[in-house]
């Protein structure tokens, strides 16, 4: 997998404020779009830009946040089933960086779900030039196994999930 | 005997526990069964790098883990298969190559690696006779090699006309005609005019076959050979079928076709599908679940049909990855493999 960053002057949002949630908010059994949204938040504050290789804009260090990338909205969950959809944005059209943040929301919420969760993630319609082969690819187990297994794609990804745990 | 008149269950005699990590495959020793008295073997492999042996004990009727075949694959271990004679356990590995090991009994050696893929190897299969051996990998390619005396493998041919992974590779269970499968939807067969080992793509089963419409994880065929069930991530099964004594013949090419689709019955990717000698398909799913079919025995205009006989729902608590039916005659057993990490031993009965 290359890496490599290509949109040298993203569309940048401005970072919103986090909304603080109180104890009511939570519920009591099972999880709703919010926690998934505060398990992966971690990494959206991941600073990407550090760890890829031909920056274009090195002034430019965004995070997945800024980026639009995932937002409480990208969350849909079926609670009978206990299975959880994340969608996501790739701001950049032939972005090869959809594959590794994907494997990175993936691992993420591996480490935070309960073991019998189903996770699919798919890119948001329209926002990927190759959107069916890039959703094949990040659920299909095999191969993200095989992914995972490699040390640079693991160390990478781990970075990632434990970056707020300095 | 009408299965679906009877009111079977599937029980769960044992679970396996042992591997730290979850286990892809596992596969019967294709000489050891109840009937004869000698003890059913079942070996197990693992994203914890080892393939496990388990037996079972004609005593207690126990299963228990006879040995660990570990510090040679460096990465998962993603399928093994028996040859014919049971003598041998070939290995196949996501660290690229596929180990062969000789069956002591209670010990096993490796006595050859096969190297050559690019990348992860995904499965083996044996021919009939176990003179020939299949591999194939996300490299795109099949693999036939010929066994030769002194532990020797040549590699007799490559064969590259997938245009993505290959998931799983499969021999014809009495000619040595190769099946194989894969993340591009579709199925290949592959065919030797002569007896020199030429094989050649003879024909490819997509979607304009009634095929997959996204990758096919893997193939069973019926003991007779003229059918054959696919399981694929766009979560039907499908059941294809051949005209038996054409192929037999040998003379020309007998080609698949589509004979029934099972659809609406999994809302997972089915990642397994295995058709018993009694012609009860059993498949294994993302939904952790395992579901066994027969055909119906309802005459119809548009071929064969098939019902659900039963769904085991939470067969595990994680994807089911792999389900054999235990080889031989005597009582049917049934070996499951799940992320969660556990093979379990299921049997096939009668509610009491």
């Amino acid at each position: 997998m290359t890496l490599g960053l290509i949109n040298a002057n993203p569309v940048v949002q401005a970072k919103k404020e986090r909304l603080v949630r109180t104890q009511d908010q939570y519920r009591d059994d099972g999880v709703d779009p919010l926690d998934i949204y505060d398990i992966l938040f971690p990494i959206l504050s991941f600073e990407w830009t550090k760890y890829v290789r031909d920056i274009r804009d090195p002034e430019h260090p965004y995070t997945l946040e800024q980026l639009s990338v995932v937002s409480e909205e990208s969350v849909t969950i079926d609670d009978e089933l206990d299975r959880i959809l994340i969608t996501f944005t790739p701001t950049i059209q032939h972005c090869s960086m959809a594959n590794i943040i994907g494997l990175c929301l993936r691992a993420k919420l591996k480490e935070s779900l309960p073991l019998h969760y189903k996770v699919d993630i798919r890119v948001s319609p329209g926002s990927h030039a190759d959107e069916n082969g890039v959703n094949k690819q990040l659920n299909d187990k095999e191969r993200v196994a095989a992914a995972m297994e490699n040390p640079n794609l693991r160390q990478l990804v781990d970075e990632c999930i434990y970056s707020d745990e300095i | 005997m009408d299965l679906m008149e009877k009111n079977l269950e599937l029980v769960e005699n044992q679970k396996l526990e042992g591997h730290t990590d979850r286990v892809w495959s596992v596969a019967w020793n294709p000489v050891s069964s109840n009937a004869d008295g000698v003890s059913p073997i079942l070996a197990s492999c693992s994203g914890d790098n080892t393939v496990r042996i388990w037996e079972q004990s004609s005593l207690s009727r126990s299963w228990s883990c006879k040995t660990v075949l570990e510090e040679t694959h460096t990465r998962t271990v993603r399928s093994c298969a028996w040859s014919p004679s049971g003598q041998l356990l070939a290995t196949a590995s996501f660290d690229g190559t596929t180990g062969i090991w000789k069956n002591y009994g209670s010990e096993f050696e490796c006595i050859s690696t096969l190297e050559g893929h690019e990348n992860e190897v995904k499965s083996v299969s044996w021919n009939a006779s176990g003179s020939l051996l299949a591999t194939c990998s996300r490299d795109r390619s099949v693999w036939i090699w010929e066994v030769l005396e002194g532990n020797e493998y040549d590699c007799a041919a490559v064969l590259s006309e997938h245009s993505q992974d290959v998931k799983m590779v499969q021999w014809h269970p009495t000619m040595d005609v190769l099946f194989s499968c894969s993340y591009d939807n579709t199925i290949k067969v592959w065919w030797s005019e002569d007896d020199d080992g030429e094989y050649q793509c003879a024909q490819t089963l997509g979607e304009s076959n009634n095929g997959h419409s996204s990758t096919v994880w893997s193939i069973s065929f019926n003991a007779a050979g003229d059918k054959m069930v696919t399981c694929s991530d766009d979560r039907t099964l499908k059941i294809w079928g051949t005209d038996i004594t054409k192929m037999q013949s040998g003379e020309e090419y007998a080609p698949w076709t589509h004979l029934c689709t099972l659809s609406g019955y999994h809302d997972r990717t089915i990642y397994s599908a295995h058709w018993s000698r009694d012609d009860i398909i059993v498949s294994g799913a993302g939904d952790d679940a395992i579901r066994l079919f027969v055909e119906s025995k309802h005459d119809s205009v548009d071929g064969p049909s098939y019902n659900l006989l039963l769904k085991k729902n939470k067969a595990h608590d994680n994807d089911v990855n792999c389900v054999q039916w235990s080889p031989g005659e005597g009582e049917r057993l049934l070996a499951s493999a799940s992320d969660d990490g556990m093979v379990k031993i299921w049997q096939l009965a009668t509610k009491q």
